[in-house]
């Protein structure tokens, strides 16, 4: 296991049209907004980065909390996530500051665009962890271990102020330009982190 | 011995990582390494002088992220000076007997700064400002801000280096593999801002080994008129048999970083991974080479924060449409404080092609100071052209210069005293490029060769402060035609004159030429092709002028600056070759036939923003505003709000019809402007404190506003005092409030808990993600909507039944 924070950036998955549309708010087909958003996805193409930063890390099981090396906790929701698991990938990925440029650029002419860029967002940084997921599990896979689903802070009952511990271990400003407001929030805003549980 | 002086025939040496070191010696997982600097000095004491062994001339101080963000004052203090005695001591200790130097070491603060983050661009020049003092106070020999990744933070630092000492600065940023920083800014761009601000040296270090930086650093050493540093890591970290490995080793590094210093590289150390073994292979490498001269560049430029506009072949445009001067509606917006207006104009602007947006806000009724500062900074969020700041304010000017994210061009100073002595000391401590008109106290002269001598006085007196010749760029002031046959005969002279006698680049404001003749257009396309002719480099004009366009996109592909002629053919193919008078457009009608929809009413519903607004063109000829509000517009919306509550209509269409209802009405607000057109009553919303989603709010905003509510928008991150007195001061019967976060939940019931207290007439609604009936109950709303159709016919209910009680006295 390697304890540093290491960085992977990828080139652009495939869009998901209809997982746009899903985070849209739209059910279904709507024809009459294929236009626009395909003008979104020509906009967007090249403005996106796709980093990852992650770091290894152990984790010790006890009776009433779990160790991850570098936060305790006793969330349940992430002791029943975690089980039976020897360690941990911890990570945060993020598509960039352009997208929320845009979002913000296009709240004053077209809402409507800003929505779609707001979805576009929202399934491109979905897009990555899934990515970012599959490869960390192929890799471990080789080495005999599987991997858990994606646990993030503030799920259930794993608070979200552990994203301070998980900033401050990721280097995540430095790596790869993502930062944590007072308020918790990251900015850039279309970014995630999480743990990938890993085990036999 | 001055280390500026030092540099000025040698090679300075840093020195290389500390973060990979301080962690080999037992560093944990986010442990902050500045408190070894008190716990551990003998660890970084050691860390110094292997350094300083190996040949370093410069150490950094362990204080990379030591700021008031994550110290306590105390322990800040106590970090700094024991981080500086470690370096001195150790440099005392050490063998080396190469000059050696203690440079304060300035990390970025790891948080972003607003729009987009929420930290204040002034309290993080406070933040930087507080480190700098203690640097100073305990005795560094220099400042090294370094790792910044993004323009706006390394703005803040430098301009705090430079306001609380005077020491020398070096100012090295962090680039990605796409060679830009994290957000957006090129190595160009971070040149001009930093050299226009004083930087002693700028440079690269971390992210990247040495080669993955060649583009990088070269782009520096092209633009560059300082030192460029170079600071790389080992290359990239790789997982090897379990362990962490930097992949490239002393030997290679050293030769990379060689071959730049025999390309110009000046300053020269290491990064991540980097050791003094790093160090002592790369002094020997470069032990024989020559250090190259630094050049100055004579690169006329401004900048953003992505990219800088270069002036030289081709012509600048710079859009001047941000201008309240004979604008009736601009007018209107700026006593409204309608920013949005502005966004729209430069947005519009920058569709059209413009290069640089000029921005001036000046009206005698409106705070000029701070609408101009919001003008910048809401500008510069969403649009990356870089800005004319336009004012005759000194202090107007100060305070948007100093909020500028880049280089800006300043317009104007002029030949009379009181001007220069205004505006060259603003340019020499913000940087920027200043456009000289070329008049003074006795006015503007007739001969061409009169502006030239002023022109003369005015380059004498800006070298008094420093400030280069590049840097100045001169208007000779197009004047009327149609007042004097031989005006504009005398500015084309003195284009040419300017630039053959002096060398500087010239700019117009062209539409001045034509006043008071017919068919302006044609005259100032031509004038301005003349000029272009005479080496005009720039022109403040109106983008949407189709002869200025032509005469642009023409003289682009005749001056042989038009590849394969391709911008001329794309923008010829956007002129409409009209020869028939215009036919009623075609595409003003909408589509699908229904005989109980109006045309208009059909535009909105299908959400065709052109054709919305067209329509109502048309209309307002025959028809009263009122009319097509109450008999068009207002039910197209009732239909699609209708299907959104029956979801047949999802929010994107929503949208789309709000905003094509919206174009109507600002045809219809263009023609009543100065009448009030509302009776419905006044609106405030806001994003609470701590929270900065606003997508949600902005929706309620347009959808109210659609329903003919006067809104007020606060914005995001909103403290309960600011609505509290927003809403008095409006007496708005209604608030709306938003938060997306289960943690600003508190700022929301504190914002309503104080409306009560001092605004008890007041009716709150209250929405977002993490908000349902019980907790608008729970913290005191008097109302929970779902969406934005819900808060419209709550409002409608609140305005009904105002009007109601009025009705019954």
């Amino acid at each position: 296991m390697v304890n540093m924070v290491l960085t992977r950036t990828y080139s652009a998955p495939a869009f998901d049209k209809k997982e746009i549309f899903r985070y849209a708010g739209v059910r279904g087909g709507a024809p009459e907004l294929d236009t626009l958003l395909q003008e979104c996805l020509n906009e967007v193409e090249s403005k996106l980065v796709y980093r990852v930063c992650y770091r290894e890390f152990a984790v010790t099981h006890h009776d009433s909390y779990l160790d991850l090396g570098f936060i305790k906790t006793e969330s349940m929701g992430l002791k029943k996530n975690l089980f039976c698991c020897e360690s941990i990938v911890l990570f945060a990925a993020t598509v960039g500051i352009e997208i929320d440029r845009l979002i913000a650029r296009y709240a004053t002419v077209s809402p409507t665009k800003s929505l779609l860029f707001q979805a576009i967002g929202a399934e491109r940084i979905e897009s990555l962890c899934d990515v970012f997921c599959r490869e960390i599990a192929e890799e471990k896979a080789k080495l005999g271990f599987q991997t858990r689903p994606r646990f993030s802070a503030g799920y259930g009952d794993f608070p979200l102020e552990a994203q301070k511990e998980i900033f401050a271990v990721l280097d995540c400003s430095r790596k790869i330009g993502l930062t944590l407001n007072q308020s918790l929030l990251m900015s850039p805003s279309k970014s995630v982190t999480a743990i990938i549980g890993v085990g036999k | 011995m001055k280390i500026t002086d030092y540099l000025k025939e040698h090679i300075l040496y840093l020195d290389g990582g500390m973060g990979t070191l301080l962690q080999a010696h037992g560093l944990c997982p986010g442990e902050l390494p500045e408190r070894w600097n008190i716990s551990h000095p003998e660890v970084i004491k050691a860390i110094h002088r292997e350094y300083f062994n190996a040949g370093s001339n410069v150490v950094n101080t362990n204080t990379f992220g030591a700021n008031c963000l994550k110290f306590s004052p105390e322990e800040l203090e106590d970090i700094v000076r024991s981080a500086i005695d470690n370096a001195r001591a150790a440099l005392a200790e050490s063998q080396g007997k190469q000059p050696k130097w203690v440079a304060l070491d300035v990390g970025p603060t790891g948080r972003m700064l607003k729009p987009y983050g929420d930290l204040d661009f002034d309290d993080a020049v406070s933040v930087f400002a507080q480190t700098v003092k203690l640097g100073v106070k305990y005795g560094a020999d220099l400042i090294m801000i370094e790792t910044m990744n993004d323009s706006y933070e390394t703005k803040a630092a430098l301009l705090a280096a430079k306001e609380h000492s005077d020491l020398p600065v070096f100012v090295s940023n962090a680039y990605g593999e796409d060679g830009k920083l994290m957000t957006g800014a090129t190595p160009t761009a971070m040149v001009a801002m930093l050299e226009g601000l004083g930087a002693d040296a700028v440079g690269v270090n971390c992210s990247l080994g040495p080669k993955a930086l060649v583009g990088v650093v070269e782009e520096y050493l092209r633009y560059a008129s300082v030192p460029v540093l170079l600071k790389p890591n080992a290359g990239l970290p790789k997982a090897v048999n379990g362990e962490t490995v930097y992949d490239v080793f002393p030997d290679e590094f050293a030769e990379d970083v060689a071959s730049l210093i025999r390309c110009g590289v000046r300053i020269a150390g290491g990064c991540c991974g980097t050791t003094p073994d790093y160090i002592s292979a790369t002094i020997k490498a470069s032990a024989d080479i020559l250090p190259v001269t630094v050049e100055k560049k004579n690169i006329t430029c401004v900048s953003s924060y992505t990219h800088a506009v270069v002036f030289g072949e081709s012509p600048i445009l710079i859009g001047e449409r941000i201008n309240p001067t004979g604008k009736k509606r601009f007018k209107e917006a700026l006593k409204a404080h309608d920013v949005d207006y502005i966004l729209k104009e430069g947005i519009a602007q920058q569709e059209k092609g413009v290069h640089i947006l000029d921005v001036n806000v000046g009206l005698p009724e409106i705070d000029e100071t701070e609408m101009l500062k919001t003008a910048v900074c809401e500008l510069q969020a969403i649009i990356n052209l870089p800005l004319q700041i336009d004012t005759s304010d000194p202090v107007a000017m100060e305070a948007a210069l100093r909020r500028y994210n880049g280089k800006a061009m300043i317009n104007s100073v002029n030949g009379k005293q009181e001007s220069m002595d205004a505006v060259f000391q603003l340019a020499k401590k913000y940087g920027g490029l200043v456009v000289a008109l070329t008049l003074d106290e006795n006015g503007i002269p007739d001969k061409a060769e009169d502006r030239l001598a002023i022109a003369r006085k005015i380059l004498s007196e800006s070298e008094k402060y420093g400030i280069e010749k590049k840097d100045i760029i001169f208007d000779p002031l197009a004047m009327t035609v149609s007042a004097d046959q031989n005006a504009a005969k005398e500015t084309l002279r003195a284009v040419g004159l300017i630039q053959s006698e002096l060398g500087c680049h010239t700019s117009l404001g062209v539409s001045n030429v034509s006043f008071g003749l017919p068919g302006r257009d044609m005259v100032n396309g031509a004038f301005f092709a003349l000029a272009l002719g005479q080496g005009l480099s720039a022109a403040i004009m109106n983008p949407y002028s189709q002869e200025m366009m032509k005469a642009y996109y023409t003289y682009r592909t005749l001056a042989g600056l038009d590849d394969n002629c391709a911008d001329y053919i794309a923008f010829a193919e956007t002129v409409p070759q009209a020869v028939a008078p215009a036919a009623p457009e075609k595409n003003a009608t909408a589509p699908s036939e229904d005989e109980f929809a109006s045309e208009l009413q059909r535009a909105i519903i299908k959400g065709l923003k052109e054709q919305a607004a067209g329509l109502t063109e048309r209309m307002l000829a025959t028809v009263t505003p009122l009319q097509i509000v109450q008999e068009d517009i207002i039910p197209a919306l009732n239909t699609v709000g209708e299907g959104f509550e029956n979801k047949t209509v999802y929010l994107p269409q929503l949208l789309m019809s709000a905003e094509a209802a919206k174009a109507a009405f600002e045809v219809i607000k263009l023609r009543m402007s100065g009448e009030t057109a509302t009776d419905k009553c006044a609106f405030v919303v806001a994003t609470v404190k701590g929270d900065i989603h606003d997508i949600g709010k902005n929706i309620v905003k347009l959808i109210l506003e659609n329903y003919g509510f006067p809104v007020t928008d606060l914005g995001r991150d909103v403290s309960p005092e600011a609505v509290v007195k927003e809403t008095v001061r409006l007496h708005a019967s209604i608030v709306g409030l938003s938060a997306l976060m289960t943690t600003t939940v508190p700022a929301m019931e504190e914002t309503i808990k104080q409306l009560r207290r001092e605004a008890p007439w007041c009716k709150i609604v209250v929405g977002g993600a993490v908000l349902n009936q019980e907790y608008a109950d729970a913290i005191g709303a008097d109302k929970y909507a779902k969406d934005a159709m819900e808060t419209v016919r709550y409002a409608e209910e609140i305005n009904r039944s105002l009007k109601g009680a009025y009705n019954d006295f």
